[in-house]
């Protein structure tokens, strides 16, 4: 009911129909990345991707924004099947902050990850954390897709509540893997410029 | 309805079975490559013809309040096209959300209530002063004029001028439904697009604005405009006006509408977009269907208040 009500608001305010430029919307495992401005990029991934795919598929969500209020963790957890992380786990010596991710991908599923770790008023997304790194190094088989999220920054601005009709588009570009011996900080840079080539 | 409009709507069915057949034909015809994506183009048009004929059909059938929240669909549409190729900064997201959930409603709900005198000033007077109200609180003043006017612009040619549309339906007339008013106005302006389109595929040779719309032409001007304002006068019996009047009105429709849609491609192109979107199959966006109704419905609703009621 809330996934069908949440998918038909979605089409409504900003499309956000699934542009495949660079890969086939086939069931694979998939690490699929993007820049990231609004809230609103959790759910335009997930509406984009096709039903089968959607349903293997996990928005990584911040546990300090979508784990609190009662509505946002339902719609996180029971809706987008989101796996929420500790932002700030980094600094503290609880575990490795990524190990849900690890758990999710060792089960065959999908993650679905915006590695800025944080929101950008830009057009063109900031500097990529390392998480994405790590997860390609520990799973090599699983296919790195980088995607470009258009528009979503005028729908839904950074510290506006209400969002507003623009159409948006979402574009999957051609997957890309760590190169055997390539570096943590080059990695990261081919797989940003993944994501702007598709701007 | 009236057994007279399903005639009418018979009448427009059987010319897209026409254009339907004519596009078929055309595909074995066709031999160049050039050719081939014209006739798929054209094919892909006539397909969205029968829908949005199908659409409009089925808001007549329910009467008024769906014809009106079929119009204010299309405004929503029309201006999120418009807005989504006008990069807007974060301080304008009040201004374009007041646009969108409170002068949509409010243009389409003073159209239902028949309140003529605010309907015509509501958006240019009102949403005019207040729209860079709520921008101006924010305090960001970088191309604050741009800003502004691109967010009037919008509200103004998708929601204020498509709304006149369907408020011809509240004009009275003496034993006449106003009902086919509307079907009038939108048969004339479509026609003579499609008339325009057609006798400039055939004829076209003298280009009339290569600059703005590198597809309008003399020949398909003139062919196309005088085609739909014969076709325009020789419905005079479903308006409440005289074979002249019918003829004369339809010449205006034709000249708003060409001009409307001249203005709307210079609008366009000045954004760096050759189409408004994409949701219409081989049209383009909404837009690229609505930009000659922008001009020629309001132009059209205060003739006819004017001179007949």
């Amino acid at each position: 009911m809330i996934r069908l009500l949440l998918l038909a608001l979605t089409r409504f305010l900003v499309g956000g129909q699934g542009l495949w430029i660079g890969c086939a919307p086939v069931a694979r495992q998939r690490i699929y990345f993007a820049n990231h401005t609004s809230h609103l990029d959790t759910i335009l991934m997930w509406a984009a991707l096709p039903p089968a795919l959607r349903a293997r598929a996990h928005p990584v969500a911040a546990a300090d924004y979508w784990g609190t209020g009662v509505l946002r963790r339902h719609v996180a957890l029971r809706v987008l099947n989101a796996v929420l992380i500790d932002r700030k786990g980094e600094q503290r010596d609880a575990g490795n902050p990524l190990a849900p991710l690890f758990a999710t991908l060792a089960d065959g599923d999908s993650l679905i990850l915006f590695p800025e770790g944080t929101r950008g008023a830009e057009r063109i997304p900031g500097p990529f954390k390392s998480g994405l790194y790590h997860l390609a190094r520990e799973y090599p088989d699983v296919e790195l897709v980088p995607v470009y999220l258009d528009n979503l920054r005028q729908a839904l601005p950074k510290g506006s509540l209400l969002p507003v009709p623009i159409s948006c588009a979402v574009r999957f570009g051609e997957p890309l893997a760590l190169g055997p011996d390539e570096d943590k900080a080059d990695f990261l840079t081919r797989a940003r410029d993944a994501v702007i080539a598709l701007s | 309805m009236d057994t007279r409009m399903w005639w009418l709507f018979g009448g427009v069915a059987g010319l897209l079975l026409l254009a339907s057949v004519t596009g078929v034909v055309l595909s074995y015809r066709v031999t160049t490559e050039a050719g081939r994506e014209t006739v798929a183009n054209l094919k892909a048009r006539i397909k969205a013809w029968w829908v949005m004929v199908a659409l409009f059909a089925l808001a007549f059938a329910f009467g008024k309040v769906v014809t009106l929240v079929m119009f204010a669909l299309v405004s929503f549409y029309c201006l999120r096209e418009f807005l989504s190729l006008t990069p807007a900064r974060p301080s304008d997201h009040g201004a374009i959300a007041a646009a969108f959930y409170l002068f949509i409603p409010l243009q389409y709900f003073l159209v239902g209530v028949e309140w003529v005198s605010m309907l015509t000033i509501a958006i240019p007077v009102y949403a005019f002063l207040l729209l860079p109200v709520l921008s101006v609180l924010r305090g960001e003043t970088d191309d604050f004029l741009l800003r502004a006017s691109k967010i009037q612009w919008g509200l103004m040619l998708t929601v204020f001028c498509i709304s006149h549309a369907p408020a011809l339906l509240i004009l009275e007339f003496e034993d006449y439904d106003s009902a086919f008013l509307l079907f009038f106005l939108v048969t004339v302006v479509q026609l003579s697009d499609v008339l325009q389109y057609v006798f400039g595929k055939l004829y076209g040779k003298r280009k009339i604005a290569p600059g703005v719309s590198p597809s309008k032409t003399v020949e398909g001007f003139v062919g196309g405009g005088l085609a739909a304002t014969v076709v325009g006068a020789l419905l005079w019996w479903i308006t409440p006006f005289s074979f002249l009047g019918a003829a004369a009105l339809s010449f205006v429709i034709v000249i708003s509408g060409f001009l409307g849609g001249l203005v709307l491609s210079a609008v366009k192109r000045s954004l760096g977009a050759k189409d408004w979107g994409t949701m219409i199959a081989g049209h383009g966006g909404a837009l690229d269907r609505m930009d000659s109704v922008t001009f020629a419905a309001p132009v059209f609703f205060h003739f006819v208040r004017y001179f007949h009621t």
